[in-house]
């Protein structure tokens, strides 16, 4: 994956959680990802446009408690809409800012969020998209950033916007 | 003053009302799209309108094209992870007075709102 797809989602990531949560984020080694590994809450956002594929932040349960009270300045139940709300406005917010920084004249368009919550679920995508996978290191806890989509070829105009589809 | 906040997430929504009460503005009335806030918009006459973009049934752009069709005074700021320039131009373009991209700090918002505010006033007062 051009790696002029990836920069911009790390950049973003750092300044939404430093803006809105005071919360510095230490960026792991992004690595394609292989297997499945389990997570207890992921906000998913589709991209479409000149860019389709699927952005997906997932966190183990004890950290995205300790983000959503920071976001919200308060305790937030987990499994409440309250909770998958604010999930899906920081994926919103990251992937949004992310393609403002990627390569000019690129258009994309991103859906509105979807939440899963299940203990130790996995997001499967469509496979003839790498998925890179980028560790996130932050004092709540680590989560991840998966990032896969690709540049919709102009000469293809069937190409549309990848779904993720979550198992629990 | 009253003030529309017109966001799908409530998450936001919140965090807008904590600013706008800072600044001594509790007169707050919210919608989660574009359709909840037309069929709220004329019975609340807001004297500001906070407007996200991305949001189901009807998004934000919409929303405040139709908005102008009837009202041209009111200001409305974009609250909106919508941060490419053709995006600000095309929202200034439908009747957006101002511009907020997300993430922001309480204070950016703040500003942005005291001088869309302040130039609402000027404008009345010519």
């Amino acid at each position: 994956m051009d790696p002029n797809y990836i920069k911009p989602f790390i950049t973003s990531i750092q300044n939404v959680f430093s803006t809105m949560l005071q919360l510095p984020v230490s960026i792991g080694e992004p690595t394609i990802k292989t297997g499945q590994q389990p997570f207890d809450v992921s906000g998913i956002i589709g991209m479409s446009g000149d860019v389709v594929g699927s952005v997906v932040l997932s966190f183990p349960r004890d950290c995205a408690e300790r983000i959503v009270a920071l976001f919200c300045g308060q305790q937030v139940a987990f499994e409440t809409s309250d909770f998958n709300d604010a999930i899906g406005e920081l994926v919103n917010m990251v992937s949004g800012n992310a393609k403002a920084l990627f390569p000019a004249g690129r258009k994309v368009s991103i859906s509105c969020p979807s939440v899963v919550v299940g203990a130790k679920h996995s997001v499967a995508r469509q496979s003839d998209v790498p998925c890179i996978q980028v560790p996130c290191g932050t004092d709540c806890g680590e989560f991840v950033i998966e990032i896969a989509i690709k540049s919709k070829p102009a000469t293809d105009p069937t190409s549309a916007g990848s779904v993720a589809s979550a198992k629990a | 003053m009253k003030i529309m906040l017109v966001d799908d997430s409530k998450t936001m929504r919140n965090i807008q009302k904590a600013v706008l009460a800072q600044l001594g503005h509790n007169d707050i009335v919210e919608a989660c799209d574009g359709q909840d806030a037309l069929s709220k918009v004329q019975a609340a006459k807001p004297d500001l309108l906070l407007v996200d973009w991305n949001m189901p049934n009807m998004d934000g752009l919409s929303f405040v094209k139709a908005f102008r069709q009837t009202n041209k005074a009111t200001p409305i700021i974009m609250v909106t992870t919508e941060a490419e320039k053709g995006r600000v131009i095309e929202a200034i373009k439908a009747g957006v007075n101002n511009y907020v991209v997300k993430p922001f700090t309480p204070d950016l918002l703040s500003q942005r709102i005291s001088e869309t505010l302040a130039k609402r006033a000027a404008a009345g007062a010519t």
